[in-house]
């Protein structure tokens, strides 16, 4: 995901927040004793074998709900689509609205933990308090189709929030910004986590900001939180929602006519690739400053051979790039003069394992192919297909 | 220990047979014993899935278990013997069957961080990430290689008659005794080759990353075991801080004596570096085999050598879940015998007999043919 958002304060902790003695064992879980007494594993080690919901680092949550947000969609066009209540542990820092989380699950049937990120599309969160997910089930994402069935009481394995895709002002710094949120299908949830916040948090437009809401979603059966945003729209707060579907798609013409002055908008765009290209259009040459993005990351297609181009990054930053040629990933490196790691070249001693972040790589002792994202992989008898990327 | 008896030993010991085995197979031969050892090893990476997880995830709720109950028995001093056990199992069963082979990689595929062998560390005083390198690498790719694999005699011992004969190894049996007695001192100073900083082929200097890896961990165990728990037990202080010393003694013992018999008893062959000079598949497997030798004995016994008891299996598939190799290791006993190769196992006492008596024999010069 990237985003150009410019980084902004932590959520204050309302004085309603956690309970002195909660806190108080928190500090216990905490401390440096503890730690030591429970080295070399950690402590949350032990903590998960009496109760999962117990953490000092870790953060876990509980399935509280899970509510369909479509029932009533054609199951052959459209993916079911799920609000998902999550408790976490004590240890969530809580998170700003328009962030995403991780979350890994434990996999019945296979035992591998899949570990996806989902944007939370409740309001901002303090420390320890419930987020929604609202997910659609793809048809290939394992991890999604899980969440939208998932049973209550069911554990995941979460991330701290991440991601700058978010509101630079707060209610406590008000301004008289007009905001617009530009989304595409499931993009839609960090806007909503943004508008939700500023309607929880007293916004009610008197001081002048507008907020410009305009979805796309490809049919009315497809819209999701319909009944909200009609309130919301139906509501005296200053907030105008434009929802679009089926094949009406962006357009310049269209946005200019909604906000005449939307270049000097502050705006947040969030969806499929190919809405991306056409809003990043309409603000090319000038206004590019204004425009706050997050892509959804499609998952590229297998080329099933070698055509492609193999990239090793480091932190974010791309070390080296160049046409795949067909040879393993620590074969390729080293051509383009990096150094990585290795040991034994023949994947049993594990020194080269690193982070494929894209692509598909085949393992050269098995032919096992893998496409998954984020995945750990042995660079020396992994060999990439088609495009692929690389953490070194 | 009285020259008659060490001429016994020299007697009883077969030193031709180590050295029989070496380069039975055709090239052909050893790519079709190296695609019936990868058809295995596939197989198994197609079947791995939740029972392999909940057996891990078992065996470290088993290991937790005993080392709380140990941790917390030393409250009770008449308890002290059965704190000390319970804190023993825990300490072998985290070493052996979770430590060493989770740091193998063996539970990677589970995507775990807590079981994840680039984040696990172990309870020894030797950092996980060294011990990796050392033994994942080093050990497991140049296994028995002579000058290569530093785990033939921990360049402390003369462990194979090819090693040159020195008056130094006249105390071999000591020098093994005490490896024995602080072996987790052993492995973690294993890394900084102190045979060669005295042969004078590597530099002081060339520690110096190592030395702050090992004292940090060092620190932080020692700080755990000889000092926290037992100052949290109060006036039992110095029962609780000998408790503790007495678990690690047994876990470097047990440790040792199954490490030993995975490798060094009669009818393990090394081999010269001529020899695995580009080497093939089939060739890495072929001396994985005969370079190990396994431990008979009930399931309770594999449990607590962390399967090391199949040692042989360990070697040809070092990243599989070590609970497989009860399972495979039929087969490739099977295999050996279609392809007329020694299968080295045997009951733990005649095998820990025969690692001493090499321990002994190596000790004194070769005899003059």
């Amino acid at each position: 995901m990237s985003t150009t958002a410019p980084p902004s304060a932590p959520p204050s902790v309302p004085p309603s927040a956690p309970a002195p003695v909660a806190s108080l064992g928190r500090r216990i879980l905490r401390s440096r004793v503890l730690a030591a007494l429970a080295s070399p594993h950690g402590v949350d080690r032990y903590l998960e074998l009496v109760n999962p919901m117990w953490a000092a680092q870790e953060v876990r949550a509980r399935v509280v709900s899970v509510e369909r947000e479509n029932p009533d969609c054609d199951p052959e066009r459209s993916a079911a689509v799920a609000t998902i209540t999550l408790q976490p542990t004590a240890t969530w820092r809580g998170h700003r609205a328009g962030q995403y989380v991780q979350v890994g699950l434990d996999l019945p049937g296979s035992a591998r933990r899949m570990t996806r990120c989902f944007t939370i599309a409740s309001a901002a969160s303090v420390p320890g308090e419930r987020i929604e997910l609202t997910v659609r089930a793809h048809a290939d994402g394992q991890v999604s189709r899980h969440l939208v069935t998932a049973e209550p009481g069911q554990i995941v394995h979460l991330s701290q929030a991440q991601g700058e895709f978010t509101l630079a002002e707060s209610p406590a710094t008000p301004t008289n910004n007009h905001l617009l949120f530009i989304t595409g299908g499931s993009g839609i949830t960090p806007a909503m986590s943004i508008v939700r916040t500023l309607l929880r948090d007293g916004y009610d437009g008197r001081a002048g900001r507008r907020v410009t809401f305009l979805h796309y979603a490809r049919s009315p059966e497809d819209q999701i939180f319909a009944d909200e945003l009609a309130s919301i729209a139906a509501a005296d707060n200053d907030v105008t929602v434009h929802l679009r579907h089926g094949d009406h798609v962006f357009s310049e013409f269209e946005l200019r006519r909604l906000v005449p002055r939307y270049r000097d908008t502050d705006t947040w765009a969030c969806g499929p690739a190919g809405l991306m290209e056409l809003v990043g259009a309409a603000y090319a040459g000038g206004a590019e400053r204004r425009l706050r993005t997050e892509l959804f990351k499609a998952p590229r297609p297998t080329a099933g051979s070698a055509e492609g181009d193999v990239a090793f990054t480091r932190s974010g930053t791309v070390l080296a790039e160049a046409a795949n040629s067909g040879a393993t990933l620590l074969e390729q490196a080293e051509a383009l003069g990096l150094t990585p790691e290795f040991g034994c070249r023949m994947g049993i001693c594990f020194s080269c394992t690193t982070r494929k972040t894209e692509g598909t790589v085949r393992n050269v002792l098995t032919g096992a192919t893998s496409s998954l994202p984020d995945e750990d992989i042995q660079i020396c008898v992994s060999a990439p297909e088609g495009d692929c990327a690389v953490e070194l | 220990m009285s020259a008659a008896h060490i001429e016994d030993i020299l007697e009883s010991i077969d030193l031709e047979q180590a050295k029989a085995e070496t380069a039975k197979l055709t090239a052909e031969q050893l790519d079709a014993f190296g695609a019936e050892m990868d058809a295995i090893r596939q197989r198994i990476l197609d079947d791995l899935g939740e029972e392999d997880a909940a057996y891990i995830r078992k065996v470290v709720k088993l290991q937790r278990g005993f080392e709380i109950a140990g941790r917390a028995l030393f409250y009770l001093p008449p308890a002290w013997p059965l704190a000390v056990a319970s804190l023993s199992v825990s300490k072998i069963l985290e070493n052996m069957e979770i430590g060493h082979n989770v740091m193998h990689g063996q539970y990677d595929w589970m995507g775990d961080p807590g079981l994840n062998s680039r984040m696990y560390d172990w309870d020894n005083v030797c950092p996980g990430e060294q011990w990796k390198y050392s033994h994942n690498y080093i050990h497991h790719t140049f296994t028995n290689i002579l000058g290569k694999d530093r785990d033939i005699g921990y360049g402390i011992l003369r462990m194979d008659e090819d090693q040159k004969w020195h008056p130094y190894y006249l105390g071999n049996p000591l020098y093994a005794f005490l490896l024995m007695v602080f072996f987790e001192w052993g492995v973690a100073m294993h890394d900084l080759e102190v045979e060669n900083l005295v042969k004078g082929t590597r530099k002081l200097e060339d520690n110096k990353a190592l030395h702050a890896g090992i004292m940090r961990k060092v620190k932080r165990q020692a700080i755990k075991d000889y000092l926290l728990f037992p100052a949290l037990t109060g006036p039992l202080f110095p029962l609780t801080f000998a408790g503790n010393a007495t678990a690690n003694l047994i876990r470097n013992v047990w440790a040792f004596n199954i490490i030993f018999c995975g490798h060094f008893p009669a009818g393990v062959a090394t081999f010269t570096e001529q020899e695995c000079e580009d080497e093939s598949r089939g060739h890495w497997y072929y001396r994985q085999l005969l370079g190990s030798a396994n431990i008979t004995g009930g399931r309770l016994f594999h449990l607590m050598t962390g399967n090391l008891s199949f040692q042989v299996e360990h070697h040809l598939f070092p990243d599989l879940p070590a609970r497989r190799y009860p399972q495979v290791a039929e087969e490739v006993r099977e295999i050996c015998q279609r392809y007329g190769l020694q299968y080295n196992t045997g009951p733990l006492g005649k095998q820990l007999l025969s690692v001493a008596k090499k321990i002994c024999a190596m000790a004194l010069p070769p005899a003059k043919a």
